[in-house]
């Protein structure tokens, strides 16, 4: 196991180093001028020098590559173009936002999709099955952005029961320990923040949550159905034992392991469809953090956003993968 | 001939047909079984059509704008109402169509090519290469595909082809490792030990041999495939990094439409309602083909 | 004696098995360790021992379908070894293949017209009228209709597709095939048709075969002279008429010990083998057979025999005849 683990993390180094190649390349990739091209056409031929310099990119490229290599060692992920701060900076509150809403979603997710899964192998072939999958197909062919809209439009607009923009209402404000805001305002003992807090996380939570939780369900069920079908759930039902207590103590342990390996992949993928979601709802993540640096060509802000975004996706990826084997015994890794 | 031999002669029906033929009435006859899958095949049928006939069958034109009938409830002159421009919706989604499908087809066309040939060539020669090009895939799916395609359109600039590129990309990875994989298993069988054995050269045997035997699940993920492309498509377009305004691609019209919904819902509603109907119809064509083609597949 | 068609000399395979924390090399597996044989034209050499002796490796290096790790092969007195890649295809027209599993060995998506002619086009014999012609021919040959040209491989049964690998063998004319276990997936019944056409059309076109095989009564009627395979080495070649009456090596003894014969009064002694065959990555010290053999030895766990000549002139490897 531990072998495993040092060869499986020996393997994320050409990974990493390919990915900071992709993410250091998308500035040179930009046809022309970069520099042109961030400040616009009615940049003064010294500002697009000034830039340049600032940028680095009047040296050779493996020499910027490297600069930049030894400035992410050392925590630098460049300045902002827009406001001239430090992205290490700033990037920290939008992860936060965009790990606290991510999580939010991941547990109704998992909570949603394995029961509505295994009550669907349960029940299989009959009239709450064939709802459920079918919720679970248009789940999956959802864009979660048209959903998100209809949330605000009947929650918020109609119904007027939840805020459909931000983390906070307008005029209060949150004194940032953490940034995890669920975490902060409970520290602060100030329950009613946390309950506006709560709130603002519904509806995004809600439209993140619905791809992960059909698919949680679709594998759930599947793998559920298998393992129903096992001699040895056979045997336990034939001693008398209660339905429910062996759907959920004794097939859902086995059932389990791809059940996890979907988690791990849909929490990766969630990182990437937050931008959609952030950017409906105003969520100032991470998503919303490159989004708007693209409408700004902020380049530096769209790199260093880009490449947190990935290595979070591959140490998500990599956790899982380790997980497999603390959770299956029977996983010999080579 | 001895008797034993003749016994298991095939009945005259069947003897003339190809494992081409032969296949396709025994895929339909597992498919047509398949209800969701039918409905799925029809669904995408019905699309393909319109976007063959729009200009036939949609009411309006594209951009037939009149400013006096902006931000109409459906009614029976445009049975899906019209938009901040008094643009029909329903044309424009009929009209839609086409751009939608167009990116499906040719995305997954373009990531099945490269992936293929990348597949290929890992899968068949092995060693370097094959380290090389995993390595490539691995890296390109260290990035979740949503972000990887805004990455790459950042780069190119926002329009539909554009789009269309960065979604062929993000994919290649997907169909490299399934040629990969298909390749490795092919190579094992005994026939192409046979092929090398009678002096064949690389090049035809993995046309002749290799590539005629890997095509089933390509087929199937490649339907897959096109239902995320449509929906990452109008991802970017309601992104802005997709198709631009005025073109009546399904996200770009959830975006210039979003201000509108408190007063005109179904400015919103019909466009999305338009993206889940194809996508849908398209997974449940990809799980019923996944069926019938290549049981194996499950899970 | 003229020089043989085909020679090999010492021919070794080790396949490395990874392991560990950056794919070290941890073990070995000597599936062929160092074999050396010669076939003449015009004969059969029979190649028998359990799954795993070695023996299909050895065919497959023998055509250089694997490439050794070590060793010579000589086809015609050249080492095809040292042939160029282009080199070594064009000789590939006089070694063929007959495999083990008619199911596998055939391409499921070409016709059997396409089978037998692809070789022909790979050589570029012929035009395309010519090249069906002769499928037609080739067809008939090994007894089936031409007509069947046009059908594909799941149509026929086990033995017809087995003649349709004959025939794909056989239409670039040859002059050694290799025939690796090309009976054992059949039923009995079709076992000795398939037997009699590969004699008929070694008379016919005199041809030299390698036959492989894993049981001796297989390999006793077709072939004129026999080598017996252990643990990735050659324990005994012998013509034959003599290995079937008088075996010399105890593992020859058991396994001709093994072959049933049609006769209730003949009750010769089983010679039962005690254990399983080794692995051949741990093989035993000394000679391989030792620890199973019923008359080993204090030397057998020590020293590694030879392949020597005996009184009457055959080659056995076993210290009972140093």
């Amino acid at each position: 196991m531990l072998s495993y683990s040092i060869k499986r993390l020996l393997m994320l180094i050409p990974v990493l180093i390919g990915m900071t190649l992709i993410v250091f390349g998308i500035i040179h990739a930009i046809p022309g001028n970069p520099a042109q091209t961030i400040l616009g056409t009615k940049a003064t031929p010294e500002a697009i020098h000034n830039l340049n310099q600032a940028l680095g990119l009047d040296q050779p490229w493996y020499i910027q590559y490297f600069t930049y290599l030894k400035n992410i060692f050392s925590g630098n992920l460049g300045t902002s173009i827009q406001d001239n701060m430090p992205i290490a900076r700033e990037i920290w509150p939008h992860l936060a936002a965009t790990i606290e809403l991510s999580f939010v979603a991941m547990v109704i997710a998992v909570v949603v999709g394995i029961n509505a899964g295994i009550i669907s192998a349960w029940k299989q072939n009959s009239a709450l099955d064939y709802s459920a999958m079918i919720l679970a197909l248009i789940g999956v062919s959802m864009p979660i952005f048209w959903l998100g809209l209809l949330e605000q439009w009947l929650f918020s607009v109609k119904l007027n029961w939840l805020p459909s923009i931000g983390r906070l209402d307008i005029v209060s404000t949150v004194r940032p320990i953490t940034n995890l805001y669920l975490i902060d305002t409970l520290i602060e003992g100030q329950f009613s923040q946390f309950w506006m807090v709560v709130r603002h996380l519904i509806l995004p939570a809600i439209a993140l949550a619905t791809i992960p939780t059909a698919i949680i369900a679709r594998m759930t069920r599947s793998s559920m159905l298998e393992v129903l079908k096992s001699d040895y759930i056979r045997t336990t039902k034939a001693k008398g034992e209660r339905m429910g207590l062996i759907v959920y103590k004794y097939a859902l342990k086995n059932a389990f392991i791809p059940i996890l390996t979907v988690i791990g992949l849909q929490t990766g993928l969630m990182l990437g469809g937050a931008i959609l979601t952030e950017t409906i709802f105003g969520w100032p993540g991470i998503g919303l953090y490159v989004y708007n640096a693209i409408q700004y060509r902020d380049y530096p802000v769209i790199q260093s956003g880009i490449l947190v975004i990935a290595f979070l996706f591959v140490m998500v990826n990599f956790v899982t993968d380790l997980l497999y084997g603390l959770i299956d015994p029977r996983i010999k890794y080579r | 001939m001895p008797q034993s031999e003749q016994n298991t002669a095939v009945q005259p029906a069947e003897e003339e047909k190809g494992p081409f033929v032969r296949n396709l009435l025994e895929f339909w006859k597992s498919f047509r079984k398949n209800k969701p899958a039918i409905v799925g095949a029809v669904i995408v049928l019905f699309f393909i059509l319109m976007a063959a006939f729009a200009g036939f069958i949609a009411p309006q034109g594209i951009n037939d704008q009149n400013i006096n009938i902006r931000l109409q409830p459906p009614s029976a002159s445009h049975w899906l109402g019209t938009d901040d421009f008094g643009r029909d919706i329903l044309s424009r989604i009929i009209y839609g169509s086409r751009l939608s499908l167009r990116v499906g087809f040719f995305a997954v066309i373009g990531s099945i090519i490269v992936g293929t040939l990348l597949g290929v060539a890992a899968g068949y020669f092995g060693k370097f290469i094959d380290t090389v090009i995993s390595r490539f895939f691995d890296i390109l799916l260290a990035f979740p595909s949503i972000l990887l395609s805004i990455a790459i359109v950042a780069v190119l600039g926002p329009s539909l082809n554009n789009a269309l590129v960065a979604i062929a990309i993000v994919n290649v990875p997907v169909f490299g490792r399934l040629v990969r994989a298909r390749v490795l298993t092919v190579k094992e069988e005994e026939y192409i030990m046979a092929a090398r054995s009678i002096g064949m050269g690389n090049t035809r045997i993995i046309f002749n041999h290799i590539l005629p035997n890997s095509f089933a699940p390509i087929i199937v993920q490649g339907t897959l495939n096109i239902a995320t492309a449509i929906l990452d498509a109008a991802g970017l377009g309601f992104l802005g990094m997709g198709a631009q305004p005025p073109q009546p691609e399904w996200g770009t019209m959830l975006s210039s439409s979003r201000q509108y919904i408190t007063n005109a819902p179904w400015t919103v509603l019909f466009p999305g309602l338009a993206i889940i109907l194809v996508v849908v119809g398209f997974n449940l064509m990809g799980d019923g083909l996944r069926d019938a083609l290549d049981p194996r597949m499950k899970n | 004696m003229s020089e043989p068609l085909l020679k090999v000399e010492g021919l070794k395979k080790y396949f490395p098995i990874k392991g560990g924390l950056l794919g070290k090399v941890s073990e070995t597996v000597r599936a062929v360790d160092g074999v050396s044989f010669s076939v003449n034209e015009g004969e059969t050499l029979g190649i028998v021992g359990e799954s795993g002796c070695g023996k299909s490796t050895t065919g497959r290096m023998a055509m250089r379908l694997i490439e050794p790790t070590a060793g010579k092969v000589f086809f015609e007195g050249k080492d095809i070894l040292n042939l160029s890649k282009s080199e070594m295809r064009r000789t590939r027209k006089d070694i063929q293949m007959i495999f083990q599993d008619p199911f596998a060995s055939l391409n499921p998506r070409q016709t059997v017209g396409r089978i037998i002619e692809e070789p022909m086009i790979v050589h570029h014999m012929g035009n395309s009228s010519e090249r069906r012609k002769r499928v037609d021919e080739l067809l008939e040959l090994v007894g089936l209709s031409a007509y069947y040209a046009k059908r594909y491989p799941h149509q026929f049964s086990g033995g017809q597709r087995q003649r349709i690998g004959i025939a794909r063998a056989l239409a670039v004319r040859p002059k050694l095939i290799i025939a690796d276990e090309p009976v054992s997936a059949l039923d009995v019944s079709v076992q000795s048709q398939v037997l009699n056409l590969l004699q008929d059309l070694q008379k016919r076109f005199n041809l030299t075969y390698i036959f492989i095989a894993h049981d001796l009564s297989v390999v006793r009627h077709i072939s004129n002279r026999v080598a017996v395979m252990y643990l990735g080495k050659i324990v005994e070649i012998s013509d034959s008429e003599r290995l079937y009456d008088h075996p010399e090596h105890p593992y020859t003894k058991a396994l001709l010990s093994a072959v049933p014969i049609p006769d209730p009064d003949n009750k010769t002694n089983r010679i039962i083998l005690k254990g399983d065959v080794p692995s051949p990555a741990h093989p035993p010290a000394g000679c391989p057979f030792h620890d199973r053999c019923p008359v080993a030895m204090d030397i057998c766990a020590k020293e590694v025999p030879v392949l020597k000549k005996t009184e009457d002139g055959r080659l056995v490897s076993c210290h009972l005849y140093d």
